[in-house]
Parts: structure tokens; C-alpha cells; sequence
């Protein structure tokens, strides 16, 4: 992984050092609270209903052991021994004092960490592929496009207060697990006809109370002109985006409204104008960076495991974990094994300091001393070998890190919600933790398949219920909560936004809808047939009939 | 509104000498009336594209920005620096903080019409980081330019 050299050392101390004197500023009062939000939002610092929050960046969602045990030390010193890892690859801590936000991150920096820009309206900590340079699907790793985006958008002098908060995912695969056509930008690595690498330009997706598929504008951007175009996309908003309404001043409500075509045609002149040569990288930095994602040394093994074969013969519920969590390796003996942040009735993305502390010794043992997260809210061991499988999961499975529902319906996705977020209309995690607790059975889980839950607590969609296959709302009644849902959307390269079916429904009533929607599903289903699947061939009637007639 | 001067890498401060301001919108009404005038006014929701023509004439430009999180500004001060090769001084003016200077100063930006509160940090302002990742209009040279120097040297 990418190592700091001095330069990116010394910024990040930097900037703790004026992140410090802002906050004596602000308690001087030197700046107000106006002037202090977009300061500290800039560095990870919310104020959120009962505490502040403080968001760490992981960059494209990669960490070292290292790194990892280093945020399991501030957890516990800094808030009350646990973390939250988001859909955005990074990880939260909601009770920290203000007082102590200088020295948590001066902590983090000991460890090539840091909270920059990881809100506010700027661009913000860029995504990846969690499979980054593991799977055999992938054209190219996304890795080094990623780290030269971080470096290039910290501190860009000129895209610091945009009109509203801008972020970029990069993957290198036809399989889309980076959510691309769901971002400001996405980027997909692509080989043209004679071989060259390049980008597909995605721009204008989004979620929140508009939600839009991002549409491509243009096919085939060059690798080492990738800076430039960035930077010609990210003037055109600036200069363009709407900034009189902040519910409409994503670049997405731009690109719909002078529409695709039009949208390129300004980037495209744009770009054309700017001098290229002094934006992009020259190719030896390009080269210097991709040298720090070289795989790792791998031995030479055979394909198939007799360890692993015999274990998964003798122990049912490793198999188990197996088959649900653990995915294919490029590398022949090796495996990508997903580690479940999602135990049931749990809450989806929390983990506790002594867990980091578990799965750091285990990435450091198994894994190449590394480990990633998913915009799922779960974590990644992506280099283990197959004859160690068994091994990791028993450390895994005493610390409540095994539950074998990747991908499956407890697998949920859920916004912090109304237990700590001073946006949301209604809880998220406790319908969440119904649901999980509904469906625990894992035969069920299993035999029903790839089932992907989203629930957000108010239209700002931070909990993706618009590419849910089954997504959840909350909205506010009166002073209810109440939940809709919608139906079909998809996150992946078959991305959809998911349709309204219905009138809200109470908290109770939600968890059964889901039940008789499953139902319909387990009625109707074609072999091998996902549910997502079956409701893209009947279509919503017959759902919307099995969740209303009744009532 | 106290006024600096960013020359040679270091802010002076000034006595505002009287400005004959003109307005863009009149300057784009009635392209006489800028023999009159040393100071052009840019309000921060133009597209600066409409100043291609002869922008050097002017002394100054001044960049308004009423709000400090409106960052139009940065986009058309470089775009007058690096596409219109403009000159003169850019003096910003409005709600600037002290945490924006350095940005300002690296997008072009060399004249500031600020409060007491920033002119008084102005000078800490701009040491506050030691080294930037990327090109703008300030010329100063990225981290990937030293690194490939310092690897050519070693």
C-alpha cells in the first residue's frame, strides 16, 4: 500500500496544527459558529445530536495492521471503545470531546492518518473497489488512480468551497462493487481497441432526495490524463453548480439540467483550454505510486486446499461462512475473505477496539499485514491462503466477527439514523436490528440468496435505500416515524433506483412487509433466480399487493 | 476594510488609493466607459468567459465575494491569471478568513480588501503549509515535481 514520504507527513501535521488554532479560535470567539462549521466540517467535525463526531479518512478503504490497531486505541481513549465504519470506506467515532479533537488527531497521525476532508463541501475521501488487485475480473487495480486523486484534491486551492460536498469512486472491474454510477464522479478503468488503459467518465449520479444514474461523458479518457479532465470537471461546477438552493446544488442537478451531452460539451472546452502538461503527472510519479501496489509475495501454491477441504467436510458452520463470505482469489491457493460487520441484531458497521484489535493481528498474520473496507460497512482480509481459512475463522468466529451473511438479507446497510444524527426523521438502526433479528435463522438467510437491505432515516439517503433491492425510508408523520419502501433499485453495474410502492408504514408494520415481500418472492421465484431478479420480471404489482391488500 | 498587497511572497499593507470602479455589467453595457476607470468589479456569479477581450487595460480586478463559502472566486481568478493572462492586480473583497489566503493567493490572487481579524493572521496564513500537491496559479512547484527531482539527485 502507499507509504508517506516526508511531503504528505509534514501536511498532515500541518493541517492538525491549523485545525488546532481554529478550534482556539472558536473558543476565543474569534470565528462564531458560522464560520467555525465549514472550517471543521472540512476536517472530519460534525456536531451531531448528542456529541460531536469525528470522521477518519481511509483512503479507497485501505489499511495496514497498523492502522488499524491505532484506531481501535483511539476508540477507547477517545470515545467508548468502538468505531463505525461508513459507506464511505471511512470509519466515525461519535463521542469525542472537542477539547481532545487536536490530540486525537495528532494520535492518528502517528499512523499516515487523518480526518481531511472527509466532510464538508469539497471533495471528499475517494472510494474503491474493495477487491482492488485480488479479483480476476479486473482490467486494472483501481489502487494508484485512487491514491493520485487523494493526493491531487488535498488542499486543491481552487475546489475547497464548492457548492456542495463532491465525491469520486474508482473501480478497475466490468463488476461494479464501487457503486460508480452512484457518485459526482465515477471512474471505470477500460482497455481501448489497441490495448491502452483509460477511463469511462461517469458523472452526475447521486442518492439523496434526488437520485439520479449517472450518465458516461466520455468513453475513453487516457490514464495519465486523468488529473486534467478531473480538474475541467470539477471548474464547470464550481463555476456552474447551483448555490441557491443546497438541496439542488450537487453536480448531478447540473448535469440533468443542461443534460449529458451538454455537460460534455462544457467539460470538453474546459479542458481543452487548461495546460494539461502542468495538471496531469508525469509518468514517473505515475510509475513511483503504482510501484506501492505491486502484489505482495505470494507463495507459489496449489489451487485446491486439502486443509481447507477437510475442515469444511468436518465443521458445518465453517462451510457455511465459507461459501457465504469468501470469494475467489486471482492467485491460485489464495482466497478474499469478508469479515462481517453485520452480526445479527447487531449494529451494521460498528466494531468494538478489541475486535480492530483481533482482525489486525489476523491481517497481519494471513494476510499480508493489510486489510480494506467496503462501502458495505463490513471489512476485507483479501490475501489469505486457502490453508489458513479455517484458522482465521475460529479467532473470528470467538470474537463475533463470522456471522456468514454476506450479501445475504441481515447483510444491511443502515444510516446512523435518529439515534445520532440531527438530520434524520426516524431511527434507522433499531429497524435494522429488527430485521436482522427477524431473518437470523441462516438456513433461511442462505436459501433466500443475494438480498441487499438499505435503510436511510430521512431523505439525504446516507443509508442508499434508492439502490436497495429492498429500500427503507424514514420519514416523519406528525411526529411519527414512519417508513416506505421502495423496491429493485441496485447499486452494481446493473444499477437502478428503487420505486415507491406504497403508503409509510409504522416500525412494526415494516418488518412484516419485508417478511411478505420475501414471501412473495420464495412463491414466485425461478431457479436460481435472485430476488431482485424476480421483482425486475414480475414487476411491483404483485408485491405491492401482498404488502397492502391485507391492510 | 483594511487592504494588502501580496508581493514578492509577502503581504505589505496599503493605503487604498481611490479606485475609479466600474461594474462589469455597465463595462459590458457600454464598452467606452472603461477609459475612465482602473478598477474592474466582478461579482462572483459571472462567467468570467465574457471578459475575454481587452482586460489588461484595467489596473485592478476586483473579485467579490459576499460569503465566505462561495468559492466561484478561486475558479475565475485563475481562469483570469491562466487562460486570459491578466496581469493587474486581483484584489478580493468581501467575507474572507484567514484560513482562505493561502488558497486565494495560490488561485492568483494578490490584492486583499479584508477585516481587521485577517489582515491581523495574514502573514501566519500563508506559512501554514509547507509543501502542495497540484499546479495552480501561483507557480509554486508540486510535491511529485521535488519528488522526481530529488530521485534524479539521488
Amino acid at each position: 500500500m502507499y507509504r508517506y514520504d516526508e511531503f504528505d507527513a509534514t501536511l498532515v501535521a500541518e493541517r492538525i496544527a491549523q485545525f488546532r488554532g481554529q478550534i482556539d479560535r472558536r473558543l476565543s470567539g474569534d470565528l462564531t459558529e458560522d464560520q467555525f462549521k465549514p472550517l471543521r466540517l472540512m476536517n472530519g467535525l460534525y456536531l451531531q445530536l448528542h456529541a460531536y463526531m469525528l470522521r477518519v479518512a481511509i483512503p479507497y478503504g485501505l489499511l495496514s495492521s497498523r492502522q488499524l490497531r491505532r484506531l481501535a486505541d483511539v476508540a477507547r481513549r477517545y470515545d467508548k471503545g468502538y468505531g463505525h465504519f461508513t459507506t464511505r470506506q471511512n470509519i466515525q467515532y461519535n463521542w469525542p470531546a472537542l477539547k481532545d479533537a487536536g490530540d486525537l488527531l495528532t494520535d492518528l497521525a502517528k499512523d499516515e492518518m487523518h480526518a481531511i476532508q472527509t466532510s464538508g463541501n469539497c471533495i471528499r475521501n475517494v472510494t474503491a473497489d474493495q477487491y482492488a488487485g485480488v479479483v480476476a475480473d479486473e482490467i486494472a487495480d483501481p489502487r494508484p488512480y485512487a491514491e493520485m486523486i487523494r493526493q491531487w484534491s488535498s488542499f486543491h486551492p481552487e475546489f475547497a468551497f464548492l457548492p456542495r460536498k463532491f465525491k469520486i469512486a474508482v473501480t478497475g472491474s466490468d463488476n461494479d462493487r464501487a457503486a460508480v454510477k452512484f457518485h459526482d464522479i465515477g471512474l471505470q478503468l477500460i482497455k481501448n481497441d489497441v490495448g491502452a488503459l483509460g477511463f469511462k467518465v461517469i458523472v452526475g449520479g447521486g442518492l439523496g432526495r434526488t437520485p439520479f444514474i449517472g450518465p458516461t461523458i466520455r468513453e475513453f479518457l487516457p490514464v495519465d490524463q486523468m488529473l486534467s479532465y478531473l480538474e475541467a470537471i470539477l471548474r464547470v461546477y464550481n463555476l456552474q453548480g447551483r448555490r441557491d438552493n443546497q438541496y439542488k446544488a450537487r453536480i448531478k442537478i447540473l448535469v440533468n439540467a443542461v443534460g449529458a451531452d451538454g455537460f460534455r460539451d462544457l467539460v470538453e472546452k474546459e479542458w481543452a483550454t487548461l495546460n494539461q502538461n502542468e495538471i496531469d503527472l508525469p509518468k514517473e510519479e505515475m510509475v513511483r505510486i503504482s510501484n506501492y501496489f505491486e502484489p505482495p509475495a505470494y507463495e507459489d501454491l496449489s489451487a485446491e486446499s486439502e486443509a481447507l477441504d477437510g475442515a469444511r467436510a468436518q465443521d458445518p458452520a465453517f462451510d457455511r461462512w465459507v461459501r457465504s463470505n469468501v470469494v475467489a482469489h486471482k492467485v491460485s491457493g489464495y482466497a478474499i475473505a469478508n469479515i462481517s460487520l453485520k452480526p445479527i441484531g447487531g449494529v451494521p458497521g460498528d466494531a468494538t477496539s478489541e475486535q480492530m484489535e483481533i482482525i489486525a493481528d489476523l491481517a497481519e498474520r494471513y494476510s499480508f499485514d493489510e486489510l480494506r473496507t467496503t462501502h458495505e460497512q463490513n471489512l476485507v482480509l483479501a490475501d489469505v491462503q486457502k490453508n489458513d481459512l479455517y484458522a482465521v475463522w475460529k479467532i473470528l468466529n470467538a470474537h463475533e466477527l463470522a456471522t456468514p451473511n454476506l450479501g445475504l438479507v441481515s447483510d444491511i446497510i443502515a444510516c446512523p439514523g435518529l439515534d445520532y444524527c440531527h438530520l434524520a426523521n426516524t431511527r434507522s438502526i433499531p429497524v435494522a436490528q429488527a430485521i436482522s433479528n427477524r431473518f437470523a435463522d441462516l438456513d433461511n438467510q442462505e436459501e433466500l440468496g443475494e438480498l441487499k437491505i438499505k435503510i436511510s432515516g430521512c431523505i439525504n439517503a446516507c443509508g442508499h435505500h434508492h439502490v436497495g433491492h429492498i429500500g427503507i425510508l424514514g420519514v416523519d408523520k406528525k411526529g411519527e416515524e414512519f417508513y416506505q419502501v421502495t423496491l429493485g433499485g441496485s447499486a452494481a453495474e446493473d444499477a437502478a433506483i428503487g420505486e415507491i410502492v406504497g403508503r409509510g408504514l409504522s416500525s412494526t408494520e415494516v418488518v412484516d412487509a419485508v417478511d411478505k415481500l420475501i414471501a412473495v418472492y420464495r412463491e414466485q421465484r425461478n431457479p436460481s433466480e435472485r430476488f431482485l431478479d424476480t421483482y425486475r420480471r414480475l414487476g411491483a404489482d404483485v408485491f405491492k399487493e401482498a404488502l397492502y391488500a391485507a391492510a | 476594510m483594511p487592504l494588502l498587497k501580496f508581493e514578492q511572497g509577502e503581504f505589505k499593507s496599503v493605503i487604498a488609493e481611490p479606485l475609479n470602479e466600474l461594474a462589469l455589467s455597465d463595462w459590458l453595457e457600454n464598452p467606452v466607459k472603461a477609459d475612465a476607470a482602473t478598477a474592474l468589479v466582478v461579482p462572483n456569479d459571472v462567467d468570467v468567459e465574457t471578459l475575454d477581450r481587452a482586460i489588461n487595460s484595467f489596473g485592478a480586478i476586483i473579485l467579490e465575494m459576499p460569503k465566505f463559502t462561495d468559492g466561484r472566486a478561486f475558479s475565475q481568478a485563475r481562469l483570469l491569471r491562466q487562460r486570459f493572462d491578466y496581469t493587474g492586480e486581483i484584489r478580493a473583497r468581501g467575507e474572507i478568513l484567514w484560513d482562505q489566503v493561502s488558497f486565494l493567493v495560490r488561485c492568483g490572487v494578490d490584492g486583499f480588501d479584508v477585516s481587521e481579524t485577517t489582515k491581523k493572521n495574514i502573514d501566519a496564513a500563508l506559512k501554514e503549509f509547507s509543501f502542495v500537491y497540484q499546479t495552480s496559479a501561483d507557480g509554486a512547484t508540486p510535491v511529485w515535481n521535488i519528488r522526481s527531482k530529488h530521485s534524479a539527485a539521488a
